[in-house]
């Protein structure tokens, strides 16, 4: 039995991500083999040979795969798929939206955002927004998972020597094309890959108002996240929204500044390790979860902080 | 053109659920249930084409026990023509809604299918991407907006580093995300309006799919909880205690 494992990656670099989908497909017993479906991306393969415990790269270079557009590439992983016992993606915007299609065309059920691994067929997964954890078992011969990366440790980037083959591209069923994308451009680390995350919620009343919070961020190295209220009113764009239907993140410390605590996004955010909020409203349901709460207005509150970061000697 | 919804009946989002002692899943008795909020918004955009003049006829779909005949209701009440209520009482995988929704297409023909991009129930996010699989359509999910020309869609979609834009061809599968637009209130009399839409029934049986289960749910149990820490006394305490005392910063 010998599991799939479906990089992730921008063409250029090997996310950290993808270890922990490896250490997700070493605990079903067998081989790893890693496959990168991609663009101009030779450099990844060469990066996923490295990674400890994967015996086989396969690699699919083609400009069909640039933007890993769901068609084409569920029909580049269905038939590969048939040489596995399973086939694991993360469970990121791109494994989301090309694992069920994968899944169909196999005539299989996806067990999606597994947060467990329990045994080859069985694995637990949260549903309900995280409000229960379910134990599921799966009776098809294929299986097709995709993986909370937070919770797995991630595999050793180097000291693997996996060999790396080269596979040609299944082709374009010409269904769907790329037209364009707008993508945040930021110098801070990246929401699920940040050790400390600080976002604001519709507390910080605009967006005019989120330079506070990146002030803190800067101090910190730390990634800057938000609340759908955030997202929605405008004040930051969409790829900040933590919580059940945006990013599940489990940072070393998390920061909530003027968010109430919904169990939607605390869906995305109460396995981080240190937990801190900042509200105004002492009742609010953050301060339930929270390790350090500060009932405080916050715009005193997150300038202070700065300030009292910018005097704290390192560490 | 005519454009499919699959409208899912869940756990209204403000209830608090509990999982059961026996740990064979979640107790639903008595707790609110209402339209998955997802799919609401697939109604609206369904709605709004058709107040655009792309759609001429809006089906909502709901497949489940006869309680989302409810469900269908609602839809109809916001504005959707009519109404299909597969019936069972057997719990199903998104593969089996999907296969059930791909029957559903084939004896409809619509030009559009809109899900939700996740039921949050069981948090899947796999019905639509599955039923365009089964159709050999293109799938455009998680989309804040549509735009239709030359019998192709444009569909920006929300992605971990922001937006994204496909062309799509028709017919295609979309699924919504939460940008796509904030569906509207049934007036009264389009409640009343509702009741007189016709629903039509018919089982998995009728329409050839096998729901036989792949997954058995060997335990359904609670989170580890987190305790409540404590409140500090100002910016001052709470830098202090992240330095030396959880040493995070
Ligand atoms: C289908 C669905 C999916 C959802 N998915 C998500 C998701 O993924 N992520 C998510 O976050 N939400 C999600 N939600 C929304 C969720 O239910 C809440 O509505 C949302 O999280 C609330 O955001 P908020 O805490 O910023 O706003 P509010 O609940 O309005 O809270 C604002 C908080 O700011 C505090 N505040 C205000 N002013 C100040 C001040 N000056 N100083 C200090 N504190 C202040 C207030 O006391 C209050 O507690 C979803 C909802 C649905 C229905
Ligand atoms: N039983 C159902 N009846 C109608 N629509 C459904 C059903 N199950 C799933 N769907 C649709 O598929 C979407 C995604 O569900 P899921 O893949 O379960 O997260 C939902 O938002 C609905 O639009």
């Amino acid at each position: 039995m010998s599991v799939l494992v479906i990089a992730e990656h921008d063409n250029a670099e090997l996310k950290p991500a993808t270890l922990a989908a490896v250490t997700a497909a070493t605990a079903m017993g067998g081989d790893v083999d890693v496959l990168v479906v991609g663009s101009g991306c030779a450099a990844v393969g060469a990066a996923a040979a490295n990674v400890a415990g994967v015996a086989k790269v396969l690699v699919a270079d083609a400009p069909e795969y640039a933007y890993m557009l769901a068609e084409p590439v569920a029909d580049l992983v269905v038939p590969l798929a048939r040489n596995y016992a399973a086939v694991m993606a993360v469970a990121n915007t791109v494994g989301k939206n090309f694992m069920p299609r994968v899944a169909a065309l196999l005539d299989v059920s996806q067990i999606s955002e597994i947060s467990e691994i329990v045994g080859p067929d069985t694995f637990i997964r949260p549903i309900y927004a995280g409000n229960a954890m379910a134990t599921v078992q799966s009776s098809d011969a294929i299986k097709v998972i995709t993986i909370r990366p937070t919770g797995f440790e991630k595999a050793a980037a180097e000291g693997g020597s996996a060999s790396v083959e080269n596979l040609p591209a299944a082709g374009d069923p010409g269904l769907s094309s790329f037209v364009g994308e707008e993508l945040s451009k930021s110098e801070r680390p990246e929401l699920t890959a940040a050790k400390i995350i600080i976002s604001g919620g519709r507390g910080m009343q605009s967006g005019e108002n989120f330079p506070i919070i990146e002030a803190v961020a800067d101090q910190l190295g730390a990634a800057v996240g938000a609340s759908r209220a955030a997202v929605d009113a405008g004040f930051v764009p969409n790829d900040y929204q933590v919580g059940q239907t945006g990013k599940v993140v489990a940072p070393e410390l998390y920061i909530a500044v003027g968010i109430s605590g919904a169990i939607q996004h605390l869906a995305g955010m109460k396995d981080s390790k240190v937990i801190v909020a900042i509200n105004k409203d002492e009742e609010a349901p953050i301060f339930q979860v929270a390790d350090y709460g500060l009932v405080a207005d916050l715009f005193k509150a997150v300038p202070e902080l700065e300030e009292e970061l910018k005097k704290l000697p390192p560490a | 053109m005519k454009v499919l919804v699959a409208v899912k009946r869940v756990v209204d989002y403000n209830v608090k659920i509990r999982v059961k002692a026996d740990q064979t899943g979640v107790d639903l008795s008595n707790v609110k249930m209402s339209m998955n909020p997802f799919d609401e918004i697939a109604v609206e955009e369904a709605l709004r084409m058709k107040e655009a003049g792309t759609a001429e006829e809006i089906i909502a779909v709901s497949i489940g026990v006869q309680q989302c005949q409810e469900t269908i209701r609602t839809a109809l009440a916001m504005g959707a023509d009519r109404g299909i209520l597969v019936k069972t009482d057997d719990a199903l995988e998104p593969l089996h809604v999907a296969k059930i929704m791909k029957a559903v297409v084939d004896e409809e023909q619509p030009g559009l299918v809109i899900l939700g991009k996740q039921a949050i129930d069981d948090d899947c996010n796999q019905t639509g991407q599955m039923l365009a699989a089964l159709l050999g359509w293109p799938q455009g999910t998680f989309a804040s907006k549509i735009e239709f020309s030359d019998g192709k869609a444009n569909v920006t979609r929300e992605v971990d580093g922001g937006l994204q834009t496909l062309t799509l061809n028709l017919p295609m599968i979309v699924t919504t995300d939460l940008r796509l637009n904030e569906p509207r209130y049934a007036s009264l009399p389009n409640i009343m309006k509702a009741k007189k839409k016709p629903i039509d029934e018919k089982t998995p049986e009728d329409l050839g799919i096998d729901t036989a289960p792949r997954l058995t749910t060997l335990k359904v149990a609670e989170p580890p909880k987190r305790e409540a820490g404590v409140i500090v006394e100002d910016v001052a305490d709470l830098v202090n205690k992240l330095r030396n005392e959880a040493g995070v910063i």
